[in-house]
Parts: C-alpha cells; sequence; structure tokens
C-alpha cells in the first residue's frame, strides 16, 4: 500500500500545470489493479490529507491538499 | 431597507407565481430582526448579499459564481459543494456560499420537530435558505461557509441521525415513493430496498470513484410516483407475472355508479355518468381489455402494466400476487446527449430482502462503467456508445423482444457466432442443391 501510495503522490507531483485528476487517471497508473483497489489507494491518501477532493457539484476530482491557487481562496 | 437595491429581481415578484425573490426577502428582513437571538456562524446579510450578487449578474448577463471548488468534510467526496463567489468584497455574506445535501428519510417522511431542528441547525449556520427537495430528493441546505461544515456535520449525524447526501461521482442518495406505507399498488417494499441498498453502498455514496454521477430511484409500481424512469440511471419499477385480480361485482358497482371511479378524483366538476368503455376499456393502450354482458376480461399476456385500469377502478381491479420489480437503465437529463428515458434490462426480478439479485446487476454495471466510461459519461451514454448488448453481456441477460423498443430503428441485437447453430459457415454444396446460382 505505501508503495503505492508513493506512486501516487510522485506521479502528482510530477504533473505540472495540472492539479486536478479524473480516478481514470489513477486506474490508468495501476492497470493491473481493480477499480476498487485503486479507490482504497486514494481513499487512505485522502484519509492521511495528502489528497482532497474538489468537485463541481456533478463531477469530483482529485489534487495533492493545497496544489494550485484555488487553496489560498477557496481555503 | 434593502442591503441592494433589486430592480431587475422586483420584477421576479409580479405575476401570481411564487417567487424565489419574495422567499429570500423574507429570510433577509428574519435574519434582521433575529427574533430567536441567534449568535449567527455566518453573516447575517447573507441572503441580502445573495439578491445583491443575482442582481449584478441579471445586469451584467455574467455569473460571478467560480466553478466549483474544495468541498466536504473529512473523508468524505460528496456532500457538500463548494461554492465561492468571485466579488467577496462586494458581497461578504456569500463571500463561500456552499451547499450542503442531506439524504432525506425514505420516502419523505418527517415529524415537524425533526423538519424544525434541521432549520434551528441551519439558522445558526447556514444561510436560513433551503431547498426542499433537491431532484435526487435530498434536503439541500442553500449557502454556508467553509468554518461551519465540520459543525454542520457533527450536529447532523449526532443529533438528528442524519448522513450526507451524494453530490459529485458518487452514488447520489436514493430515492423512493411510499410504497406499502400507503400504496395498495406497491408491488415491492421500495422504502426498505431504498433503505438497505443506501446502507450497503455507503463507500459509494460518500467516496467518489464513478466517471459521473449515478443515481437509484424505487417505484414500487409502474405508477412511477418518483418518476425512476426518466430520472435514475438505475431505475427498480415494481411490476407482476401473474393475472390482474378482477372483482366482477365491484367492476359493477363503478359501472352503476356506486363507487366513484378515480377513488372520487376529478370531482371539481360534473363529468357525466361513469363510462366503462371511454374511460377504461376504449384508453387501453394495447386494447388487451373487453367489457361484455356485464362482464370486464383483461388479456393479460398483452397487458404492459400501464395501470390505467387499476387507477380508475381500485376496488375492482388488484395487481397480481407473483410480484417483483423491473429495472431500467440509462435514463439521463440532458447535458452531452439530449434527455432519456430508461431502458428495460431485467423485465422480471425478486425484490426481497436482502435483495441480493438486485446488487448483482447493479455490480455488474458499475463495474463495467468504471472501466468503460469516459469521464462526464453517464450510463445511457456509455450504453448507447458501446451498445445495450454489451450491457446485456455484462450483466449476464438473456436478449428478450422487449429489449427492442422500435423495431427495425434500433435493432441494437445481434447475434454472435456462437450463439448461433452452427455458426456463420455454411455448406455451400448443400446450399446449392436447393438454391440455383
Amino acid at each position: 500500500m505505501e508503495e503505492a501510495k508513493q506512486k501516487v503522490v510522485e506521479y502528482l507531483q510530477g504533473k505540472k500545470g495540472k492539479t486536478k485528476f479524473y480516478f481514470n487517471d489513477f486506474t490508468d497508473l495501476f492497470p493491473d489493479m481493480k477499480q476498487r483497489e485503486v479507490k482504497k489507494i486514494l481513499t487512505a491518501l485522502v484519509n492521511d490529507g495528502v489528497l482532497e477532493f474538489w468537485s463541481s457539484g456533478s463531477t469530483t476530482m482529485y489534487g495533492l491538499k493545497g496544489a494550485g491557487n484555488r487553496s489560498e481562496v477557496e481555503g | 431597507m434593502a442591503k441592494h437595491p433589486t430592480p431587475m429581481l422586483d420584477e421576479l415578484e409580479k405575476g401570481p407565481w411564487p417567487s424565489f425573490v419574495s422567499d429570500i426577502k423574507q429570510e433577509c428582513d428574519n435574519r434582521a430582526k433575529n427574533p430567536k437571538g441567534l449568535d449567527y456562524q455566518i453573516p447575517a446579510e447573507c441572503p441580502d448579499d445573495l439578491l445583491g450578487i443575482l442582481e449584478l449578474s441579471y445586469h451584467e448577463g455574467e455569473t460571478h459564481w467560480k466553478h466549483g471548488g474544495i468541498v466536504g468534510v473529512f473523508g468524505y467526496g460528496g456532500g457538500v459543494i463548494g461554492r465561492y463567489c468571485d466579488q467577496p468584497e462586494k458581497f461578504p455574506g456569500v463571500a463561500h456560499f456552499h451547499t450542503v445535501r442531506l439524504a432525506q428519510p425514505a420516502a419523505k417522511y418527517y415529524t415537524a420537530e425533526y423538519l424544525e431542528a434541521i432549520c434551528d441547525i441551519w439558522d445558526l449556520r447556514g444561510s436560513g435558505l433551503t431547498n426542499m427537495h433537491g431532484s435526487t430528493g435530498d434536503i439541500v441546505l442553500l449557502g454556508t461557509q467553509t468554518p461551519q461544515l465540520e459543525e454542520i456535520f457533527f450536529e447532523m449525524t449526532h443529533k438528528l441521525s442524519t448522513d450526507l447526501g451524494g453530490s459529485g461521482s458518487n452514488l447520489r442518495t436514493p430515492e423512493s415513493c411510499l410504497g406499502i406505507s400507503r400504496c395498495e399498488f406497491a408491488c415491492y417494499d421500495s422504502q426498505l430496498m431504498c433503505y438497505q441498498l443506501t446502507q450497503d453502498y455507503q463507500d459509494e455514496l460518500h467516496r467518489p470513484a464513478f466517471p459521473y454521477k449515478f443515481k437509484f430511484k424505487f417505484d414500487a409500481c409502474p405508477n412511477g410516483c418518483v418518476a425512476s424512469i426518466a430520472r435514475s440511471d438505475f431505475s427498480v419499477i415494481g411490476t407482476w407475472k401473474d393475472d390482474i385480480k378482477i372483482d366482477q361485482e365491484a367492476v359493477k358497482a363503478y359501472v352503476g355508479g356506486e363507487f366513484k371511479p378515480n377513488g372520487g378524483a376529478h370531482a371539481g366538476r360534473d363529468w357525466g355518468k361513469f363510462d366503462i368503455e371511454a374511460e377504461v376499456v376504449g384508453l387501453c393502450p394495447t386494447a388487451c381489455m373487453t367489457y361484455e354482458s356485464g362482464k370486464l376480461s383483461i388479456d393479460n399476456k398483452n397487458c404492459t402494466r400501464c395501470m390505467h385500469c387499476i387507477n380508475t377502478m381500485p376496488r375492482a381491479l388488484k395487481i397480481g400476487d407473483e410480484r417483483g420489480a423491473s429495472i431500467l437503465v440509462g435514463a439521463k437529463a440532458p447535458v452531452l446527449d439530449g434527455a432519456q428515458m430508461g431502458s428495460l434490462l431485467i423485465p422480471f426480478i425478486a425484490a426481497e430482502e436482502p435483495f441480493d439479485e438486485v446488487k448483482e446487476v447493479i455490480e455488474n454495471i458499475w463495474e463495467w462503467w468504471m472501466e468503460e466510461g469516459k469521464n462526464r459519461e453517464r450510463l445511457g451514454e456509455t450504453m448507447k456508445r458501446v451498445g445495450f448488448q454489451k450491457l446485456l453481456e455484462v450483466t449476464g441477460t438473456k436478449a428478450v423482444p422487449q429489449h427492442v423498443s422500435e423495431p427495425r430503428h434500433n435493432p441494437y441485437i445481434f447475434f454472435k457466432e456462437e450463439e448461433v447453430p452452427g455458426g456463420w459457415t455454411r455448406d455451400i454444396a448443400d446450399y446449392r442443391k436447393r438454391h440455383m446460382r
């Protein structure tokens, strides 16, 4: 699990100029895993306070906590 | 005295209709007077600033709400929708104006005390403005600020045993009709199924991982009082397999005027004597009824469960005894494609606790849609793009004629080679024995 978490964090840190990601982006990171397993990794990262949700109301995305300029205004 | 002049919004108070502008103004006055002496936890002028920012948007033809935001209470990916305005200095009362969605009690049974307790929390920690109910059926509390979210969540869950509802790419708050609690047409316990599936799918409700929203709705009979067929990705509609039960004596009583048709509805004027031919038999969409020599007959094989005859003469006609549900999938409002009604997937399924049969269908659909669905694509759209036949495959459903809504117009059921005896290859020599070149 720790290895998988690290992989997610590194992936997000490596993406420049983009701070919000669909769930599907993470399933692509783990092609051999079932979606439910990937979800468990993301849930653990949210519970650890590493990731946070962003939502338009109809769609939800994931991002590193505090990433992007939205946090200053929205926090 | 209004904080902001609102000449354009004031126009919306004219005419005979209820006006949301009048409602918000009423709350402005209430908060200014503060009759309960509350220590408002968000600015008291929140509703005034809401009117102000809306008036500005009307003048400019542009919204001043930003697109979405960081959401939620700890661990939840839905239930709170972040709303932020881009003119916070001008309208500080709506600098944040987050929406909180609460799961409504099944079939919306409340006590007055419960409603009052919700309103008390919202008066103190929110704008005082509510939307009863959102189109998913949930209790929508409009407008609060970020520091209040955990407080509201704690009070709702600990004092009122009420959880947050669904939003975003989640399973949305499931909704059911009144079902057997009040309705003799109910073919299964829709409230129980709604409650059970809400409990079983907590993870899907609160932690988003779907391509887009997903809605369940449960109608206990084909009257469809929660309109699941039009409003949900997964619609469970009660039905029966056997015959409509007919009490011929009661039919005679309707014909003779002893019983009022439609339970006495449409009584506002004199519609004349009840005419069973014109009002029931002649309106049957499949013409499967006859009334001859004082006897009503129904060709049940051709009945499509439209419910009209049963609704008109409920004392004479009763739903059958072999009860269950039909499952329809893919209904949606227009966003990408146009609006779609649900398509029949399972004509009849058992609807008994613990609802394992229904859950198996749901989980097969989710597994497929989570894999195949594009971002922001509803199940109905994936279905159309990939083909209904694929959905039959993933749910292990055998194709039946009822799956084709219009022959030759949507022939989306194709045979596969392994389904055809002998496959696609044929003995040409044998064929030529019977067919000249």
